[in-house]
């Protein structure tokens, strides 16, 4: 007996609602299993991962400030996906952008006023761009494969930071240790309600461009571009569209987002540039984008949902003493989970028997 | 001494000479399995682990090989029979690798390990100068060779090569001749697995003999560069980590005779050699053409 | 109805020293930047942390919690306020780069005692620092390692330029100038704290290189396990690493946490918690060798001949001593500040290598 996949005519709305809660379902088996495996209760820690870091105001903050950078990257990666672009380097777009965008404060320290920030974030975003640029270019000039590329820039970028952090831009009064000065008071991202938590500004650029591009996506004609060059490059041909154009909107975007996600981290979470910045937004968020589902409003749940992953698994190793490499393995099952279920929306699944499978065999020879 | 750094630059490249070779025939086939990192951290506390509590390295290498295989057979089902994306699936892989091996391996921390030794044979080990070098290394960087050779022959002299590599450039038109384009992806998939499980044993098992989270550091990504760096030959995959493993090396060498280079520029060298070789070998429309794999990420569901 | 009234009045007393009790248990946290499996900087502050439970009468006086692999940045901030609104009593923070995460989460929780180990910011009256003398170690390591090489070249696995690595860099080669004047090291820098096969990658070029002794400032054991491999002596670094060399480890700086950890969770018991900057070495107990193993007898009492005047008060960057670019830097006597030394970011005379700048 085998498995055998039949695509539906349509895909089903049924299964579109359903294969979320489906795969969230199987994810908390899966995860039941692996805890009492470790021997620990699973009821309290599915209950440390998921319900009690939602407990308290100021751990909201927190999930909205671990949330805010994969939410950015994850939104421009899900348009870049969408046109059938991959752009694996977000991490390295998202370093670029941080260290553009910290060149002001870094460089002119004496330069203190209320344009400097929204400069910063202009910088980030350009140096974003930039960084993603390159794939593209590469891709469209010489066709050279973008997932490749991307991926090897990102190392460029993590060695080219740490050459900087530890050399040129190190802070003088830093005792030699690696990174450059704290950030002025113009050059920080403000949090939203300082009362409350740390929340920043960052965590609503997350929400408005992700708004914005479910609009474009839904509703303009670019998204409609973007999803037919994805689906068929020939038809998007025919019907007026370049895709060397395309190739490029789709890494620029996503490498704008990925570098004020790199910004606002260094600016508002973070207060000064340091070796230890990237330690993989870029990567985690092509699992958000994929458990969004490419859509942008579904990557604003999958932001949050991996989000409550890092901090339940912080409250579940401090209260039950859950070990930290839980959480991946854990992040690891609930991607897929997520995407054997999405399978579903677009195939049917029959279970084909010995004997037919045999005589399947037999005509292959 | 020259035989001496040549022995190291050997040991630095044979586990990413192993993994590269896998996930070569993988993407011969038309799948890229970015979960490379994953399997072969697998392979490693597995073979670990094996090892240690039977006493001998090549059980513990025959396990990695195992764990690496069905570890690749969860990617497999996954991109394979439910077409799930296979960028999105192979990083979940990598993660899933990473988590779980940390999990396995916490009773092994401290202990130190059953070290594959080297092969001596009575005097050709001896020799000056090329003794060590040809006959007194351990037996898996022989294997590393060998497999090189095999793969190399079985890809373009063989003609079920032919088939895994007709499957890997035109899914669709291997289908229609009748091949089963699924069935052949699922057997590079898990040669694949067990070469990485193998590359992870190596380095637990020789290069350092001892289990610590997170040992692989990367080796796994530097494995699937070189797949593309060699553009998709086996004899290129062999000269591109011995290339690796010289400039690490040579770098370290470098330093300890006090040469002062910045070695943050060093270490992005073979990084940005990666970019370049990519756009040479691409912008030559016809030389893509015959190398890479069009099919390569295409999912392919048999539709009847 | 007496008796009743009378255990009625035991059982309220025994529950009133319940609750005394149930207050009393002191909650001490610890927030690690790597994998406690590490077994290198992590595992022994962790193991310290072991130790300090023990002492102070196990779980049931001292509730332990931790996190391990925390990253420098956003992620601190938030672990350390998890475990300030836990209940944590003290918490200590085991990373240079969790400095001003742990100094923004202190001025918030003033109840809250914070130890902050390798750094200099003391924002908060609740924030103490604290650091060991790990170039004590090395210095008797120089001493062993001059006498037992024979090529007179030691070779040196570094990190990163920090202070910290520096430091011990020099002082290596200053106790290895005592025995021999012409002394030199060679130093490789891998760039990482940790990653096994890079580490080995080094000890074997700095082998190759000629020298006969290694000895390391990243954490793994990976270069012990080369050096037993090629038949030369080694040093073990952060913890006993003998288990990965029986034959080849002649000491090791071992990061005795234990004491330092004890001495401040009781003073949080006592009430008597101050803030303090505590840079402790061989005299107080944070900083010890381990066994004296694989050398003849004369190598080990010179090197318990040195722990001894250390132990007795001697700083090993006294003067005189000479830069690498052949000025002076300390005048015969004369004691390097502490301020100077954590900000180190030069060579002294003897070191075959330029520092990365």
């Amino acid at each position: 007996m085998r498995l055998e996949l039949v695509k539906r005519p349509q895909h089903s709305t049924l299964f579109s609602a359903l294969s979320p809660f489906i795969a969230l379902g199987l994810t908390l088996i899966a995860g039941a299993i692996m805890f009492s495996l470790l021997g620990k209760n699973p009821v309290d820690a599915l209950y440390y991962y998921f319900i009690d870091p939602l407990r308290e105001t100021w751990s909201l903050h927190e999930l909205a400030v671990k949330a805010a950078p994969l939410i950015l990257i994850a939104v421009g990666l899900s348009v870049c996906y969408s046109s059938n672009n991959w752009n694996i380097g977000a991490e390295g777009q998202f370093i670029a952008g941080a260290i553009l965008g910290s060149s002001i404060p870094v460089l002119l320290p004496g330069f203190q006023s209320w344009i400097v920030l929204p400069l910063m974030l202009i910088l980030g975003m350009a140096g974003g761009a930039a960084y993603g640029a390159i794939p593209a270019w590469l891709k469209v000039r010489f066709n050279t494969n973008e997932i490749l590329t991307s991926l090897m820039l990102v190392y460029v970028a993590q060695l080219f930071n740490d050459w900087l952090v530890r050399g040129p831009w190190r802070n003088p009064q830093g005792f030699s240790f690696p990174g450059t000065v704290r950030f002025h008071e113009y050059a920080v991202l403000p949090e939203i309600w300082p009362a409350a938590g740390r929340a920043n500004w960052g965590f609503v650029f997350a929400l408005v461009a992700a708004f914005l591009l479910w609009f474009m996506m839904s509703r303009t004609l670019k998204g409609f571009e973007v999803k037919v060059l994805g689906q068929s490059p020939r038809a998007g041909r025919f019907a007026g569209f370049s895709s060397s154009r395309m190739v490029f909107f789709a890494f620029t975007l996503s490498g704008a987002l990925a570098g004020l996600a790199g910004i606002c981290e260094v600016s508002g979470a973070v207060g000064h540039l340091n070796e230890k910045l990237s330690i993989g937004y870029g990567f985690t968020a092509i699992i958000v984008a994929f458990l969004g589902r490419l859509n942008p409003l579904g990557v604003v749940a999958a932001g949050l949902v991996l989000a409550l992953t890092y901090l339940g698994g912080e409250a579940a190793q401090i209260s039950i003493g859950v070990s930290d490499k839980a959480v991946r393995a854990f992040q690891g099952m609930l991607l897929f989970f997520v995407l054997a279920c999405d399978t579903l929306i677009h195939y049917r699944i029959r279970f084909v028997g010995a004997r037919a499978g045999a005589g399947e065999a037999m005509r292959h020879v | 001494m020259f035989d001496a750094i040549i022995i190291t630059i050997a040991t630095a490249a044979t586990p990413i000479l192993i993994a590269a070779i896998g996930e070569l025939v993988v993407e011969r086939s038309g799948v890229l399995n970015l979960g490379v990192e994953g399997m072969m951290i697998m392979g490693a506390v597995t073979g670990f682990g094996v090892a240690l509590t039977t006493g001998s390295p090549w059980l513990g290498f025959l396990a990695a090989a195992v764990v690496g295989a069905l570890f690749s057979l969860l990617f497999g089902f996954l991109t394979l029979t439910l077409v799930t994306n296979q960028v999105a699936t192979g990083l979940a892989l990598t993660l899933l690798g990473l988590g779980v091996s940390g999990m396995i391996g916490e009773a092994f921390i401290g202990q130190p390990g059953v070290k594959m030794g080297n092969i001596s044979i009575p005097l050709l080990s001896d020799l000056p100068f090329v003794g060590k070098l040809l006959f007194g290394q351990d037996p898996i960087f022989y294997l590393s060779i060998l497999l090189t050779l095999a793969v190399a022959w079985f890809l373009f002299r063989t003609r079920a090569g032919l088939t895994l590599r007709s499957v890997g450039d035109n899914h669709a038109s291997a289908h229609a001749l009748g091949i089963d384009v699924i069935g052949i992806r699922y057997m590079a998939v898990t040669f694949g697995g067990a070469c990485a499980g193998v590359a992870g044993g190596y380095l637990s098992l020789v290069y350092t003999p001892q289990w610590i989270e997170n040992m692989t550091a990367g080796r796994g990504w530097i494995a699937l560069a070189l797949v593309v760096f060699a553009s998709w030959r086996p004899w290129r995959v062999l000269a591109g980590a011995y290339l690796f493993g010289a400039v690490s090396i040579g770098q370290l060498h470098a330093q300890a005779l006090g040469v002062g280079v910045p070695s943050q520029l060093l270490s992005a060298l073979p990084y940005l050699a990666t970019v370049v070789v990519l756009v040479l070998i691409s912008r030559n429309r016809r030389l893509t053409m015959i190398n890479t794999p069009a099919s390569l990420g295409r999912a392919f569901v048999p539709d009847r | 109805m007496k008796k009743t009234l009378l255990s009625l009045v035991t059982a309220t007393a025994a529950l009133a020293l319940a609750t005394v009790a149930a207050e009393a248990k002191l909650k001490a946290c610890f927030i690690y930047v790597g994998p406690i499996g590490d077994f290198g900087w992590s595992y022994q502050h962790h193991q310290g942390a072991l130790e300090m439970q023990k002492n102070l009468g196990g779980e049931e006086q001292v509730e332990l919690a931790y996190l391990e692999s925390v990253a420098e940045g956003a992620d601190a901030e938030r672990a350390l306020e998890r475990f300030a609104r836990s209940g944590c009593n003290i918490i200590f923070t085991t990373s240079f780069g969790y400095m001003d995460a742990t100094n923004a989460v202190a001025g918030k929780f003033p109840d809250v005692k914070f130890e902050h180990a390798t750094g200099y910011k003391r924002d908060h009256p609740n924030v103490s620092t604290y650091n060991s003398k790990f170039h004590e170690g090395r210095y008797v390591q120089g001493i062993i390692a001059a006498k037992m090489s024979k090529a007179g070249v030691a070779g040196y696995i570094a990190s990163f330029p920090i202070p910290e690595v520096v430091m011990g860099i020099n002082a290596f080669v200053l106790g290895a100038q005592t025995v021999n004047p012409d002394f030199k090291v060679k130093v490789v820098w891998a760039n990482t704290w940790f990653d096994p096969g890079k580490e080995a990658d080094a000890a074997k070029a700095l082998i190759d290189q000629g020298v006969d002794i290694i000895t390391q400032h990243t954490d793994s054991t990976a270069p012990m396990q080369v050096a037993a491999e090629r038949g030369i002596k080694a040093f073990g670094q952060a913890s006993d690493m003998i288990a990965f060399g029986k034959e080849t480890q002649l000491t090791a700086v071992v990061d005795n946490w234990g004491p330092y950890y004890t001495e401040r969770v009781k003073a949080v018991m006592d009430g008597t918690w101050s803030q303090v900057d505590v840079w402790g070495g061989m005299k107080e107990g944070h900083v010890v060798m381990a066994p004296f193993t694989n050398m003849p007898d004369d190598v080990k009492a010179a090197a318990e001949a040195a722990v001894e005047k250390i132990k007795g008060g001697f700083e090993p960057f006294t003067g005189p001593i000479t830069k690498q670019d052949g000025t002076e830097w300390l005048k015969d006597g004369e004691r390097a500040e502490n301020g100077v030394l954590l900000g180190l970011n030069f060579y002294v005379k003897g070191v075959d290598d330029k520092l990365p700048q």
